[in-house]
């Protein structure tokens, strides 16, 4: 692939931007040469809007924390990240996609399962799965892919289990994820694939309700939904946002993450080695910084008119903020382009930043935390069953991250 | 150094729990709690990272 780099700081470059074929963990050249202008620049998106572009740390993480940008997909001026998601956002819109008050108000309904104690109960039952999974992957055959025998397993066995949504039923809610997570997906794919969700969704709802158990969704069918302060729509759109969000985004960073390491033997070595919390809590930090997974911008727009970084982002104007070159920030990473376990990384935007920062990141954390010190350690042996040149990225994915990872050991 | 936390403004993170549990907790529900509101010297760089840390901008340092 090749690309065009720009140093004209008006000119409209398409975003996002190709990625160099020569190492698929780093963002786009021309992405990160705009990341050396002090000022803020105009991208083209795909339906030829020209939203600011936002790459340096200080500035992701200033404007993602502005109380004047927002979040609500509903305002004209908002840089949609494909067809598929402008076509389906009024009937998909949940708390991430709305501003305070309200915003605020819907969040906080479900944030109890990810309190940091609620975790610590959870890890056991997470390290159960992931050494089940590894049993049945050495007792398998091999070379097999680990996107389907492990990253998106863990992920989806406990997302099931925190919601009590049927495991049984994970084809059905895959299929339809991925089709959400594409940007070439078809508009009206989407919103037939939003509809299917939402419609199991509210039928697994009016089931809790009924019979509730010991679940997140039976909490807010019988808090929220019986009460009144939800309807039972937009507790089905939550759950969908929770169920998309917690499937994609873990298992790309353990494929990904597991690529990764093993391109940096020496890293994979600290892993494997260590044998304390801290070291694996910081390696996890670490890999976040470096992956990034979210590759296609956050997206916001502005509600007045902003003056910021030598420009005047005007009311309507829409944002794109690119977390892959904050995370790669040479002013705040040192070397940031070295994938190096032993750094500092708290300071990434993996998560995002601001008042709509990763809701599940603490379970994020301590399933990557199980996951990176358990499946190294069990599999010493782990190696790629193919040349890195054969995979396929998801260069056309929300979230960015390998479709298949075949691996031996 | 004196802490503060703005508890509306929280969105329940949990980084500051991750960083000083001697200085922060969580409610019910995710909500952050200030156990100490003037932690001893071996803290401040925890409490001073979890502020940097903080999404929503909750937690306020002042010098005493
Ligand atoms: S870091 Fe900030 S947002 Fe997160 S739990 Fe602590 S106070 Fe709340």
């Amino acid at each position: 692939m090749t690309e065009t780099v720009s140093h004209a700081p008006d000119d409209l470059t398409e975003f996002p931007m190709p990625r160099a074929a020569r190492c698929p963990f780093d963002p786009p050249e021309a992405l990160r040469a705009r990341q050396t202008e002090a000022t803020l620049s105009r991208v083209r998106i795909w339906d030829g809007s020209t939203p600011w572009l936002v790459t340096r740390h200080d500035q992701v993480r200033a404007l993602l924390a502005d109380p004047r940008v927002s979040s609500d997909v509903t305002r004209s001026g908002f840089p949609h990240i494909s067809p598929g998601s402008k076509a389906g956002s009024e009937v998909r819109r949940s708390f991430i996609n709305m501003d305070d008050p309200e915003h605020s108000r819907m969040r906080r309904m479900v944030t109890a399962p990810f309190a940091i104690r609620k975790m610590q109960a959870l890890r056991p039952e997470v390290q159960r799965i992931a050494d089940d999974l590894i049993d049945d992957l050495l007792a398998g055959p091999k070379p097999v892919d680990l996107v389907q025998a492990f990253a998106l397993p863990v992920p989806s066995l406990v997302i099931c289990a925190l919601l009590g949504v049927p495991y049984a039923d994970h084809g059905l809610f895959q299929r339809h994820t991925k089709v959400l997570v594409r940007r070439s997906s078809a508009p009206e794919d989407v919103s037939a694939a939003s509809a299917a969700l939402t419609d199991y969704l509210d039928a697994l709802l009016a089931e809790k309700q009924a019979h509730p158990e010991e679940d997140l969704l039976s909490d807010i069918a019988t808090r929220q939904v019986a009460t009144g302060q939800l309807t039972r729509q937009q507790a089905a759109r939550m759950g969908v946002l929770l169920l998309a969000a917690g499937h994609e985004t873990t298992a790309n960073m353990i494929a990904l993450g597991t690529l990764a390491l093993l391109r940096n033997p020496d890293q994979l070595d600290v892993l494997r080695a260590a044998d304390d919390p801290k070291t694996v809590a910081a390696a996890v930090e670490e890999l976040l910084r470096y992956l990034s997974i979210v590759h296609s911008g956050r997206r916001r727009v502005a509600l007045e008119d902003i003056t910021y970084a030598g420009v005047t982002i005007k009311a309507g104007d829409g944002i794109v903020l690119a977390g892959e070159t904050a995370n790669r920030d040479p002013e705040v990473f040192p070397d940031p382009d070295r994938l190096d376990l032993g750094r500092d990384a708290r300071r990434h935007v993996a998560f995002g930043f601001g008042v709509h920062q990763c809701l599940g990141q603490p379970l994020a954390r301590m399933e990557l935390q199980v996951v990176y010190s358990t499946l190294y350690r069990r599999v010493p042996t782990l190696a790629l069953a193919t040349d890195i040149e054969r995979l396929e990225f998801k260069h056309d994915g929300a979230i960015f991250g390998v479709y298949e990872l075949p691996v031996t050991w | 150094m004196h802490v503060e936390v703005d508890q509306p403004k929280c969105v329940a993170s949990g980084q500051c729990v991750l960083l000083a549990p001697d200085v922060f907790d969580q409610d019910d529900d995710g909500i952050v709690e200030l156990l100490d509101a003037d932690p001893s010297p071996e803290h401040h760089d925890d409490v001073r990272e979890s502020a940097a840390v903080c999404p929503a901008a909750a937690i306020r340092l002042a010098p005493r």
